[in-house]
């Protein structure tokens, strides 16, 4: 069946099995962001947005985006540096594996709520699994990185 | 301590960025996808031979290239532990084997050109079993008359007590002392046997590897790996072919945590390129990453204590038996550590100890390294079992230890008669008490509202490195410029081995961090490494960077004498550049790397291996407040304090997050983690959906600190932190539940199932 969609910004018109999920498609074009942790839509490695909203792309058909918007890590390089580098100085990015899963959910949170508390921030990432960093410093980053965006007085 | 200006910082990873930006890095993204599909047809049946095996129709599917079967494989036997030749883990393994000894064996290989091919020939193998009795319950494995390895090809190496007629992987008891008089003297013994399951070390990136050949007819294998030498020996025994003829390089790692010690996925696809000459990649799912790999040994330990009623450990006396199922990867060797590790915690005033275990052989999933390594296993029975001790003395669990835990200076001769030379244990009970408020917390108090908060204590010890057996080696170069390559062959996994190795080379060398670059693991290029394992990166590799790092010093010494023509004695190095000791001249390290490059004879590349004589322990203490939900039985984590001691510190932040991760999985296993069978022998947490590994809601508010200690021995005067962080949250959880509901349960995980039913009972 043939679909149209925007990756990244970019359209991309192709042909594809019925049962193609949307991170192998991901994958196959070169966003190899994505992670599969699991296959049972439990680790949240997989997280894209499809129309700016967080969705498991192991567990999403390629064909149920369709004329949607799709956006991977490598969609928001900027953001993700920005970010990243507060997760980094606290040395949460051990493998590194479950990362881009975290910071898209991170930055979908950021833009829903920009002001979380330390219990929304832990619920809102609540589905995405790590298993080097104990969660912590993960938490650290999050949050030095929210102080440093409040007192540069601008909204993430 | 010593001031230091790279080492002991919270310096960033120097891969940091990358990963936190997405770039594809993983072999999967580095290794190209239009290579062949692989993958394994895995045994339903715990125990069967393949009586007979059709591949035909299968092989007509299009786009499938081949398939294999135990008719096409080396006869000859292996293991795929990564260990050191000779390894003590039984060559018990083929690549595919008639008789099949677990549910997840490997029945055939099939590699296609896509994944959908390759599906559909799966379900056209046709196979003819004949299914036999399994032996699935460890207890009665020892001497069962059903044999998990009969064949006459089966053959161990080294001297570990194996017996494949029995059933047996490795055997031994060793004595210290009247080990019986002292007990028999004793005022109060304590008796109970611990059962820890198999958990799943479940990193993130499951196993993976890309295979090609070469250019030169080599069989090039590009893997997530931490071992990549031993997958060299591995698969040069598995294969039947030179060692010469492999080549082993790891991409960045989604995790190991001692699962990727073990050689899980390389065999396969490292068996068809070598066949068909072709590409191929073989990824586990995660359903195979928790059926058909390595998790930790099943053990059930029997501790014995004899104490005064003054709380005086006078005599322990410790039996493990230990589930290696199906393949003895790891098995003679992690057994150890549930003893050393747990009996020599309690050195103080012990008496004698006796130490015997066996090791088992089943028909489940094959048991091999996970964090921790037997020792955990071990410290969850001893502190559970001194836990017992105090409260049937009536005794502050805290007080027992300090009476009896291993103190700086002493011989442990439970630790191969180590000294034990640097050990800040007592003030990190001391910090911990301060930090958690011990003295002045309520064992339990009952909250009124259906909670009881509870608190729990344990303390643990590891070791850096196998004394007399690993090998770290370093080769440092001096470049252009005056900036330095460190290439080693210890396998970064996340934990940041790439950036201490580095601080630890700049410190060296008196320059900045970025000036060291750094390349690692590649069995053509890099020095030889045991690999990163057995918590030796930072003990053994780092004391290798020390020492390559001071003999490039002198070597650049040696030019700057020549060109200002005094001799060696009458230089000083200080980083940038080497100055005469009178301050009359001085030489820029730009000018020696220059000089380097011209005319010169003296090679600016230095390599070391290191290897030490003992294994200094790290040690910690946690103490945990939880609270448990009498009508649900649900324990909830408040707050968890950590006091490590693995001598100096060499990266705050990397060791601090270790810690914290460790504290999570081992928290993990108090609580959820499980692995359990059917009456058949499958496995029923075969997924993330099953197998619950801790979320961020479960974790509770994690606080560690640093008793930093000075070993000697270390570089920088550092041990190591790898495994010993996982060690403490089982037993001190298991004894904060007790202290909560009065019921010591000495099975893991601690479900709130089992709380309640241990509430409910005590009602009753
Ligand atoms: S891969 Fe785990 S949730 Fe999608
Ligand atoms: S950093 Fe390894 S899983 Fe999160």
């Amino acid at each position: 069946m043939q679909i149209k969609l925007w990756l990244n910004g970019k359209m991309v018109t192709e042909d594809v099995a019925a049962d193609m999920l949307l991170i192998d498609f991901l994958r196959a074009h070169g966003c190899f962001s994505v992670k599969r942790g699991c296959e049972t839509a439990n680790c949240g490695l997989c997280t894209v947005f499809v129309e700016d909203k967080p969705v498991l792309s192991c567990s999403m058909l390629v064909a149920r985006v369709d004329g949607k918007k799709i956006t991977t890590l490598e969609g928001l390089q900027e953001e993700a540096e920005d970010f990243g580098a507060f997760i980094a100085d606290q040395g949460a990015e051990q493998c590194g594996f479950c990362n881009p899963g975290l910071i898209m959910n991170a930055i979908a949170m950021f833009r829903e709520n920009p002001n979380p508390t330390d219990e929304e921030i832990i619920q809102y990432l609540a589905g995405n699994l790590c298993r080097c960093s104990g969660y912590e410093g993960q938490l650290r980053g999050i949050k030095a990185f929210l102080s440093f965006k409040k007192e540069k007085g601008g909204v993430c | 301590m010593a001031d230091f200006k790279v080492v002991n910082k919270p310096i960033r990873k120097i891969d940091a960025m990358a990963l936190v930006t997405g770039k594809p890095v993983y072999t999967d993204d580095v290794t190209p996808s239009d290579c062949l599909v692989v993958k394994v047809m895995h045994s339903p049946y715990a125990h069967a031979m393949i009586n007979e095996i059709d591949t035909e129709i299968a092989k007509k599917v299009p786009g499938i290239e081949a398939i294999y079967t135990y008719k096409d494989v080396p006869g000859r036997r292996f293991t795929m532990a990564g260990q050191t030749y000779p390894e003590p883990s039984p060559y018990d393994r083929l690549i595919l084997d008639q008789r099949l000894r677990f549910v997840g064996d490997g029945v055939a290989i099939v590699a296609g050109e896509t994944e959908k091919a390759v599906d559909k020939a799966l379900k056209l193998i046709k196979v003819k079993y004949e299914v036999l009795e399994p032996v699935l319950d460890f207890r009665t494995a020892k001497d069962n008359k059903v044999l998990v390895h009969p064949e006459e090809s089966w053959e161990a190496l080294c001297p570990v007590g194996a017996d494949n007629k029995r059933n047996l992987c490795a055997t031994d008891l060793s004595e210290h002392g009247d080990v019986d008089g002292v007990m028999a003297e004793c005022d109060v013994i304590v008796e109970n046997t611990y059962h820890t399951k198999a958990n799943q070390q479940a990193m993130m990136e499951t196993f993976r590897t890309y295979t090609t050949m070469d250019p030169y007819g080599r069989l090039h294998v590009i893997g997530s790996t931490q071992i990549v030498f031993h997958v060299r020996r591995i698969l040069a025994n598995a294969l039947d072919i030179p060692k010469s003829k492999i080549r082993v390089t790891k991409p960045r790692i989604g995790g190991g945590f001692g699962a990727k010690q073990t050689c899980v996925t390389e065999i396969f696809p490292a068996f068809v390129t070598w066949k068909t000459g072709k590409a191929a990649k073989l990824i586990y799912t995660r359903e195979e990453s928790q059926t058909a790999s390595t998790p930790r040994h099943e053990m059930e330990i029997k501790v014995r204590i004899g104490a005064t009623k003054e709380g005086i450990i006078r005599v322990l006396d410790v039996y493990t038996l230990s589930n290696t199922g199906s393949y003895g990867e790891h098995g003679p060797t992690t057994v150890g550590l549930s003893g050393q590790k747990s009996i020599s915690l309690y050195n103080n005033n012990l008496e004698a100890y006796r130490f015997g275990y066996d090791v088992v052989y089943t028909n489940v999933q094959s048991a091999g390294a996970y964090r921790g390594y037997g020792a955990t296993q071990g410290i969850f029975a001893m502190e559970s079992a001194v836990n017992e001790l105090a409260s049937k003395l009536n005794m502050d669990p805290v007080i027992i230890r300090e009476k009896n835990m291993v103190k700086e200076g002493q011989v442990m001769p439970s630790y191969h008669d180590e000294t034990n030379s640097s050990c800040a244990l007592d003030r990190c009970m001391t910090r911990a008490k301060e930090m958690f408020d011990w003295d002045n917390k309520p064992l339990a108090v009952d909250l009124g509202n259906g909670k009881i908060r509870s608190v729990g204590v344990a303390m643990a010890m590891q070791s850096s490195g196998i004394s007399g057996v690993d090998v770290g080696s370093a080769t440092i170069k001096l470049n252009d410029e005056g900036f330095y390559a460190l290439s080693i062959a210890a396998a970064d996994m996340g934990t940041g081995c790439d950036t201490i190795l580095a601080q630890m080379a700049a410190e060296c060398l008196e320059c900045d961090f970025d000036d060291i670059i750094v390349y690692g693991a590649d069995s053509d290029s890099s020095p030889y490494d045991s690999g990163s394992y057995a918590s030796s990166t930072t003990y053994v590799t780092g004391k290798a960077v020390e020492k390559a790092c001071l003999q490039l010093k002198e070597k650049m010494c040696k030019i700057a004498g020549e060109m200002l023509s005094c001799s060696t004695e009458d230089l000083v190095f200080q980083g940038k550049k080497i100055s005469k000791v009178d301050g009359s001249e001085e030489i820029t390290l730009m000018d020696i790397a220059t000089k380097s490059m011209c005319g010169n004879t003296e090679a600016t590349q230095v390599t070391v291996s290191h290897s030490s004589k003992v294994s200094p322990p790290p040690f910690m203490v946690g103490m945990v407040e939880i609270e448990v939900d009498k009508e649900t039985g649900a324990t909830t984590l408040l707050d968890y304090v950590a006091v490590v001691d693995c001598g100096t510190v060499i990266n705050t932040n990397l060791a601090r997050v270790q810690t914290e991760g460790g504290l999570a999985q081992g928290i993990g296993m108090a609580l959820y983690e499980d692995v359990t069978y059917n009456s058949v022998g499958r496995i029923y947490e075969n997924s993330f959906m099953q197998y619950k590994i801790p979320t961020r809601l479960d974790v509770g508010k994690m606080r560690v600190e640093f008793e930093s200690s000075y070993e000697h021995t270390g570089p920088f005067g550092a041990k190591s932190i790898g495994e010993i962080v996982i060690n403490t949250p089982s037993p001190a959880i298991a004894h904060a539940i007790y202290n909560a509901t009065g019921v010591w349960h000495r099975e893991l995980p601690i479900t709130p199932e089992k709380v309640m039913m241990g509430i409910l009972k005590n009602e009753n």
